[in-house]
């Protein structure tokens, strides 16, 4: 909302610095967000009179002017304008003065002959025709404001004003409007408040006999006020209109649709007037849109509408889309000769559904969308015929046409201080309250207030509390410290597993990412997950910013794999990535998401390589205290290498993630060459399974003695089926088995291996002899190869 | 023989001094001291040394023996020193090569902020919340004063899951404030950090989705003073202990009054520069007085508990932690980035 203060002072004369108001007013809750000081950048531009106007000696299309400036002796200036003519009175630009766009004007020598200056025309003045209608646009502006001779253009022209940008919160749309604003100002800078009621002299006949009025939607519009004005004089509105009009953003236009505009950004109501003749019938009804009806509004464009919109109609066709534009077919022209003027109140949530469908947010829109004053209508359509008066424009005819489809009774509530004193932490006095109160319209009886009208945010005692401390001042409220009970603060177990495990990844060389948790099904594609599989079946948003990001994940595996395959196109080397985040998966149980912690891994080149993938995701269980985790080989997860990717499953079965190298396909999609790894754990289940905190276990009193042990077996024998037949044969004295070692080649045969263990045998009570290990030696290589055909090599 | 062991003494020391090398000194050792050195042929010759003489005489070659031993052993020992040390400086490195690289993860910058934000907070007695992001309208709009027909809930702001509009990803950590009111009774003292989402689409300054910090107290006699103190340690630690707050009225449905944070531009101190964009301070979070219907929705009596909230957008606080001036960043995740924050 752009206010002019200058319009600001006609209700409460605010005399403090622009800087002073703008801190003010925000710290008071009615938010600056720029101020425009008018003509700032015009400096040493002043009225002159041109006394005597020739021809250039050296030129045939330059004139040299002789100028009074309010200076002892005329100033000459030449002037390539053709417009000027002797006894013009011109906004002149003396030597050393400034324009819009950092221009500056010095004296100079044109053909030989000195100018002082120059002559300026409006666009030079940053002004526009629809300032000031009755100057041209190429050629010097010859004034016609009342000015006298050497006065400082900026005075004569209005653009000795400051204007203030105000960001209005969306429940006071009671400050969309110079009143609205004047009872903020007045009450912040304690000023004494005017605001007129307006007064319509009238000139006889009677508004019923021109026009009918019925509302079909009483819940979409409770109110309709209208009132006529015949014999219309359709001109330009006088200056100081115009001026304030320009000044609040809002362009000029002719004398009626400037009083509309400025109705509405002094009462904050929008209002509209119609063409009187192209009301078929003499009666106005509001509707909901016909299915498929077409109208053209005001800018010109076809509308096709739906019933869910509210149009203002004749008795054959809509002529306004009621609170956002009027129709193209009852529009104010040059021959129009008698007015509807209309100040409804419509539903704020039918008018911005209707607005944002059509694509056009317009200054009535944004205004009723927020739910206006009901009572606002009556006092905005009387100003506006007020005006008409005030401005020539046309006959009043006596009487309003007020149509009260929804009645709306005032609203009372009890000043109670001591419990605004509890919830501010301040104790102003009840008639500190009172007084800020009163300044913006609440009325009291008692104790009793009634709340204004144009108040409709405010119902409950904390609503008034909010009114005395913004005028009390936020900044006065004392910072305390909160007093009661003491609360234990703290991370729960999972959450601080979560830190220990996002500390242990990076420790471990991975960094951290973040990732959307909406991805597109084709990013499903690209990991390569078949069309079936059940992770497919996701959360789907109905209404996404597109296609990419219309599904929520199920799996980290994509968005980890993009950010690989970012990286990778940007030739980072050697990347390490985890994201620990959330998976949304569907519950049968529950309408919401199951919304689980998935912990994902993924790197290339140097620590891509399985393995190295293996012991970090090891690292992680162990973290987890996950006891005996088994690795299941798995040839058929959809994104991996069919012969180097593993299952994670607890001891009692449970899946706990998977890992592996990337499926060269899949690498493809990515646009990844190299290979790559990854993995997901389920992080959630992870802390489920997650083991006993350790105790302690006396340390080992005697050595132990190491045996290696390399055994030649089938390619198919896996280490860990070794490894178990080792343990199982091994006896109590065999504490550990450690597999150091896996060679291929001559001299083993084709298609066998050899595998290496260390052994760790210790007695618990004594030093162990050769003679103790001896027999377990055997046993086990008695049941290695009887098992699984594994000989000593 | 008094003569023989003290030119023996003599000769022994000066051989010793001259031997340049352990094997040299060695052959000195045995020359004079083995079993067919000179020390032992004089002694052979006690024997025929005068009664009288032969214990001075004896005292006189052990002190020889003595003092050659000691020199042989300090000699021994300066030519084992110069030989390490002649060792050790072959061994020089050049110090200035970098080290092997153990490279280590960094914490995004997001998590530095999150982290830093739980730390205090968590010192403050809080403990954090946490609630669905596919959450009920009920809980991300009904209960928090936000009623139907309000502009956040409609599609063009708002991702809805189903069509019903019962349930979409919450707009806003508030939902979280309303789960825990309803579940737990006052005292309450949480914050509950988290994803939310909304309906922008992505550029430098905007995301579909950010993340959020939510605070809640709740109590006897919590007031607007509470809140402010509350807020004025978490900025004071985010941002160091002369950051100036200020606190401006502002309107959020669920809390009443409302207010707006902001703190005094670091680079100018509210004079108007381009950081600020000329107002000399910088809007932070929202904060406010639980709304009473927002805690009796909860089943809360609001005339005997009044309560705090506040939210704060963390992306926000990243990027002028960290002078990032493109949000899209966050989330590339290039790793020429994330190093940036080791």
């Amino acid at each position: 909302m752009k206010l002019s203060r200058n319009w600001l002072d006609e209700f409460t004369r605010v005399g403090v610095s622009d800087k002073e108001f703008c801190d003010r007013m925000t710290m008071s809750g009615s938010k600056v967000e720029t101020l425009d000081v008018l003509g700032e950048d015009i400096t040493n531009v002043v009225a002159g009179k041109v006394t005597e106007i020739v021809r250039h000696p050296d030129s045939d299309h330059l004139w040299v002017c002789q100028v009074e400036v309010g200076r002892d002796k005329p100033v000459q200036i030449v002037t390539g304008a053709q417009n000027v003519q002797q006894g013009d009175l011109v906004p002149v630009a003396l030597d050393g003065s400034t324009l819009p766009g950092d221009k500056r004007i010095e004296k100079g020598v044109l053909r030989g002959v000195p100018s002082e200056g120059m002559l300026c025309s409006l666009g030079e003045l940053g002004l526009t025709v629809n300032d000031y209608p009755y100057a041209i646009a190429d050629g010097i502006f010859i004034l016609q404001e009342p000015c006298e001779v050497g006065q400082d253009i900026r005075e004569v022209v209005g653009l000795r004003d400051s204007v203030v940008d105000f960001e209005i919160t969306n429940n006071r749309p009671d400050c969309l409007s110079v009143r609205g604003l004047a009872r903020e100002a007045a009450a912040t800078f304690d000023t004494p408040l005017d605001l007129p009621e307006p007064k319509v002299k009238g000139s006889g006949d009677s508004i019923l006999n021109y026009l009918d009025v019925d509302i079909l939607e009483p819940d979409l519009c409770p109110r309709y006020t209208a009132r006529f004005v015949k014999n219309v004089r359709i001109a330009p509105s006088p200056e100081w209109m115009r001026r304030r009009l320009r000044a609040s953003g809002i362009r000029p236009i002719n004398n009626i649709v400037d009083i509309t505009n400025y109705v509405m950004l002094e009462y904050g109501q929008p209002m509209h007037s119609f063409d009187y003749r192209c009301i078929t019938g003499s009666h106005i009804l509001v509707r909901r849109a016909n299915k498929g009806e077409q109208m053209a509004t005001l800018d010109g464009s076809p509308r096709t509408l739906t019933p869910d919109m509210l149009v203002i109609a004749d008795e054959k066709k809509a002529i306004g889309l009621a609170g956002v534009m009027g129709g193209e077919n009852s529009e104010i022209t040059e021959d129009t000769t008698a007015v509807v003027f209309e100040s409804a109140n419509f539903n704020g949530t039918s008018i911005r559904r209707t607005a944002i469908a059509l694509g056009m947010r317009t200054d009535a829109s944004s205004r009723f969308e927020k739910g206006l004053d009901p009572l606002g209508t009556l006092p905005a359509v009387e100003r506006a015929c007020e005006l008409v008066e005030l401005l020539d424009a046309g006959d009043v005819v006596d009487g309003v046409i007020d149509v009260v489809a929804r009645d709306s009774a005032p609203r009372k509530l009890r000043l109670e201080p001591e419990k605004i004193d509890r919830l501010l932490g301040i104790e102003p006095s009840p008639e500190y309250m009172r007084r800020v109160l009163e300044k913006l319209g609440f009325t009291f009886d008692g104790d009793e207030m009634t709340i204004p009208s144009w108040r409709g945010d405010v119902e409950h005692y904390s609503d008034i509390a909010e009114e005395v401390a913004r005028f009390y001042g936020y900044d006065r409220i004392p910072a305390t410290a909160f007093r009661g009970v003491i609360t234990q603060g703290g991370l729960t177990e999972k959450q601080t597993l979560e830190q220990s495990c996002r500390r242990l990844c990076r420790d471990m060389g991975f960094h951290e990412i973040l990732t959307y948790s909406f991805i597109g099904q084709s990013d499903n594609d690209l990991s390569g997950m078949p069309a079936d599989h059940p992770l497919r079946d996701s959360f789907r948003i109905l209404n996404p910013l597109g296609e990419d990001s219309a599904v929520m994940r199920t799996t980290l595996l994509s968005t980890l794999l993009k950010s690989l395959a970012l990286n990778n196109n940007r030739r980072n080397r050697d990347v390490k990535l985890f994201d620990l985040g959330k998976v949304y998966l569907k519950d049968d149980a529950s309408p919401l998401a199951r919304e689980t912690r998935h912990l994902a891994l993924g790197a290339y080149g140097e620590g891509g390589e399985f393995y190295a993938m293996k012991g970090a995701v090891e690292a992680v269980l162990r973290l987890m205290r996950v006891r005996e985790p088994e690795f299941r080989a798995c040839g058929d997860h959809y994104a991996y290498h069919p012969g180097r990717c593993a299952k994670i499953c607890a001891a009692d079965g449970r899946e706990l993630g998977v890992f592996g190298e990337i499926h060269p396909n899949v690498r493809a999609n990515y646009g990844i060459a190299d290979p790559l790894c990854a993995a997901e754990l389920d992080f959630d289940a992870l802390c489920a399974c997650r083991g006993e905190d350790p105790q302690y276990v006396p340390l080992p009193r005697f050595p132990a003695v190491l045996r290696d042990l390399a055994v030649v077996c089938d390619e198919e024998i896996t280490v860990c089926r070794l490894e178990k037949c080792i343990r199982e044969a091994g006896g109590d004295l065999l504490k550990a088995v450690d597999f150091f070692d896996v060679y291929r080649g001559l001299p083993i045969a084709p298609g066998k291996k050899s595998v290496a263990f260390s052994l760790s045998f210790r007695g618990e009570d004594r030093s162990l002899k050769d003679g103790d290990i001896e027999p377990h030696m055997n046993a086990i290589l008695e049941a290695l190869e009887s098992q699984l055909g594994a000989k000593l090599r | 023989m008094k003569n023989k062991l003290e030119e023996i003494r003599a000769k022994s020391l000066a051989a010793i001094q001259e031997a340049l090398d352990p094997s040299a000194l060695d052959a000195v050792r045995v020359q004079y001291l083995g079993k067919k050195g000179s020390l032992s042929a004089v002694l052979k010759q006690l024997g025929s040394v005068s009664p009288e003489e032969r214990p001075a005489m004896g005292q006189l070659a052990n002190e020889v023996r003595a003092k050659i031993e000691a020199a042989l052993n300090e000699r021994g020992k300066a030519l084992q020193d110069a030989l390490l040390e002649r060792k050790l400086r072959e061994e020089t490195l050049d110090v200035t090569i970098p080290g092997k690289a153990v490279e280590t993860g960094a914490k995004h910058p997001l998590q530095i902020v999150w982290d830093e934000c739980v730390d205090i907070f968590v010192g403050m007695g809080f403990q954090v919340a946490e609630g669905p992001e596919v959450e009920l309208s009920t809980y991300d709009f009904d209960k928090l004063n936000i009623p139907e027909g309000h502009t956040v809930r409609e599609w063009t702001d708002t991702f809805y899951i189903t069509e019903d509009e019962k349930v979409h990803l919450r707009c806003q950590t508030s939902p979280v404030q309303v789960r825990v009111m309803e579940q737990q009774k006052p005292p309450i003292r949480i914050i509950s950090p988290g994803r939310v989402y909304r309906k922008d689409e992505i550029d430098a300054t905007h995301s579909p989705m950010f993340h959020q910090l939510e605070g809640l107290v709740v109590d006897k006699g919590i007031t607007m003073g509470d809140l402010k103190g509350c807020l004025d340690v978490m900025l004071k630690r985010l941002y160091g202990p002369e950051t100036v707050t200020r606190f401006r009225p502002h309107h959020f449905p669920f809390t009443e009054p409302s207010c707006e944070v902001d703190i005094q531009c670091f680079e100018c101190h509210g004079a108007g520069c381009r950081v600020c964009k000329g107002e000399g301070w910088i809007e932070l979070l929202g904060a406010g007085m639980v709304h009473p219907k927002v805690l009796s929705g909860c089943g809360i009596d609001p005339d005997e508990y009044s309560g705090f909230a506040f939210g704060v957008g963390l992306e926000r606080l990243v990027m002028r932690r960290f002078s990032i001036s493109d949000l899209r960043l966050l989330f590339d995740n290039d790793v020429r980035f994330l190093r940036q924050f080791s």
